[in-house]
């Protein structure tokens, strides 16, 4: 059986860990490195390492660290940040990363999903999309690595995962801003509601606070894998408990 | 006379090129990535690693005039992932049959996933394990990590199977030939497992 993806999401500025609270106020959390053999022992499926800056303030993610966390992984990983051309992605998949994530650019141009797609495959372009519910719907944010540069798209989420998934993504990380560092649990109905129109797999973001909610968003939304920040920099959860506790609910996880 | 590497891995142009070389650094063992005829004849072993379309793949080995190279090896030669379709005599991939090198028998078809999401993307159990030099550690239930959209069928070659879907061959093995359908560079102890096994075949 396909095992469901534990995947701790490494916000990275300035080459160091960070995270934030709702996108704001971000605290270092330590060397990439170290944190990406931590989770690997730990027996993370996969690491996503974010440059949070790198797409508004227009530069790209270093090579050298993927190359280095290449180096020393024996599991897979997805760089995401600043990627708006088949040249950048060229450079960090050649580097090692398995795979690579977009967001803001391709709302600006969404064509770059099928170039992406059409020149490295399906199976290593991933979007991500950080949705927002206003209050009487959910809608795509982009740039929203600056508090100050986040621009509404108006776009709606659902129909955006169509139109990505259409034009060649190879995977979805749906990031529930309302969510986002409240440890209150993955959006439910937003995902389940993502899952009807997601023919590729689904990645949840946004919400873990407890085992329970891993469970919930597996059992309920039926999601390829869970991503999750804090609560493993902090260790408010540890991924080998939360892996026994899933498998213990007859979860399929890879223990 | 140089001292000789353990394997060389064919520069197939796809993506995961580093990832296969760092996988033997971690096992210690020396490795050289090329396209030049003489060094893959004279290879000890040979991986054929890929990312990507068959079509665009076979047509860089065409253009390497590779395809009669690989046919010709008598030693050990794995191919992974893409490398393991590349293998097989055709692929449906793109539509169309696509003729490919043709060391092992069948045809690569599209993995029948249902309604399960597609691309088959994560961590995947083995099963059906055939008793192999390849497969010595590994025990059915073993995780591997598999991103693929296309499979082998499971045939008398079949050493392993996996199942999304619809059950495929997760490893092959037709004479010297080995494919592995998951990439055994990002499955952990399993895939480095299997990586260590390859370089001790032929010793």
């Amino acid at each position: 059986m396909l095992a469901k993806r534990i995947i701790p999401c490494l916000d990275v500025r300035d080459g160091r860990v960070v995270k934030g609270v709702q996108f704001r106020n971000h605290e270092d959390v330590g060397d990439i490195e170290d944190l990406a053999l931590r989770y690997r022992d730990q027996g993370a499926d996969e690491l996503v390492f974010y440059d949070i800056t790198a797409s508004t303030e227009q530069r790209e993610v270093s090579p050298l660290w993927i190359s280095r966390v290449s180096k020393a992984l024996d599991i897979p990983f997805c760089v995401a940040g600043g990627i708006s051309s088949v040249d950048t992605a060229a450079r960090r998949l050649n580097a090692g990363a398995d795979k690579i994530s977009i967001n803001s650019p391709a709302l600006i141009n969404p064509d770059l999903i099928n170039l992406l797609s059409g020149t490295f495959g399906r199976q290593c372009i991933v979007v991500g999309i950080d949705s927002f519910h206003d209050g009487q719907a959910y809608r795509v944010k982009s740039h929203t690595g600056d508090p100050d540069k986040m621009r509404e798209t108006g776009r709606d989420t659902l129909g955006w995962i169509k139109e990505a998934t259409q034009r060649g993504a190879g995977e979805i990380v749906l990031n529930c801003m309302n969510q986002d560092g409240m440890r209150q649990g993955y959006d439910i109905a937003q995902l389940k509601a993502a899952r009807t129109v997601c023919p590729v797999p689904l990645i949840a973001s946004g919400g873990a606070g407890a085992p329970e909610h891993f469970e919930d968003i597996f059992i309920q939304a039926g999601v390829d894998g869970a991503l999750a920040a804090s609560v493993f920099h902090k260790s408010v959860i540890t991924i080998p408990d939360l892996k026994q506790y899933l498998g213990s609910e007859g979860i399929e996880i890879r223990l | 006379m140089a001292a000789q590497t353990d394997v060389v891995i064919v520069d197939t142009g796809c993506a995961n090129l580093a990832s296969v070389g760092f996988a033997f650094d971690r096992l210690g063992a020396s490795y050289q990535i090329s396209r030049d005829a003489d060094v893959i004849y004279s290879a000890p072993r040979v991986l054929i690693p890929g990312v990507g379309a068959a079509p665009y793949a076979m047509n860089i080995l065409r253009e390497a005039q590779l395809v009669p190279v690989l046919q010709n090896l008598t030693q050990p030669v794995m191919g992974i992932c893409l490398g393991m379709q590349l293998i097989f005599d055709l692929s449906v991939e793109g539509g169309r049959d696509v003729a490919c090198l043709g060391m092992v028998d069948g045809a690569i078809e599209a993995l029948n996933t249902a309604d399960l999401p597609s691309p088959h993307m994560g961590w995947n159990q083995l099963g059906d394990l055939a008793d192999d030099p390849l497969l010595v550690g590994i025990s059915a239930g073993d995780y591997a990590y598999f991103v693929h959209s296309y499979a082998a069928p499971v045939s008398t070659y079949t050493l392993a199977t996996s199942e999304y879907g619809q059950k495929f061959s997760a490893i092959v093995r037709q004479g010297n030939v080995y494919g592995c359908q998951f990439h055994p560079e990002r499955s952990s102890a399993t895939g480095a497992r299997i990586l260590k096994n390859f370089l001790e075949l032929g010793e």
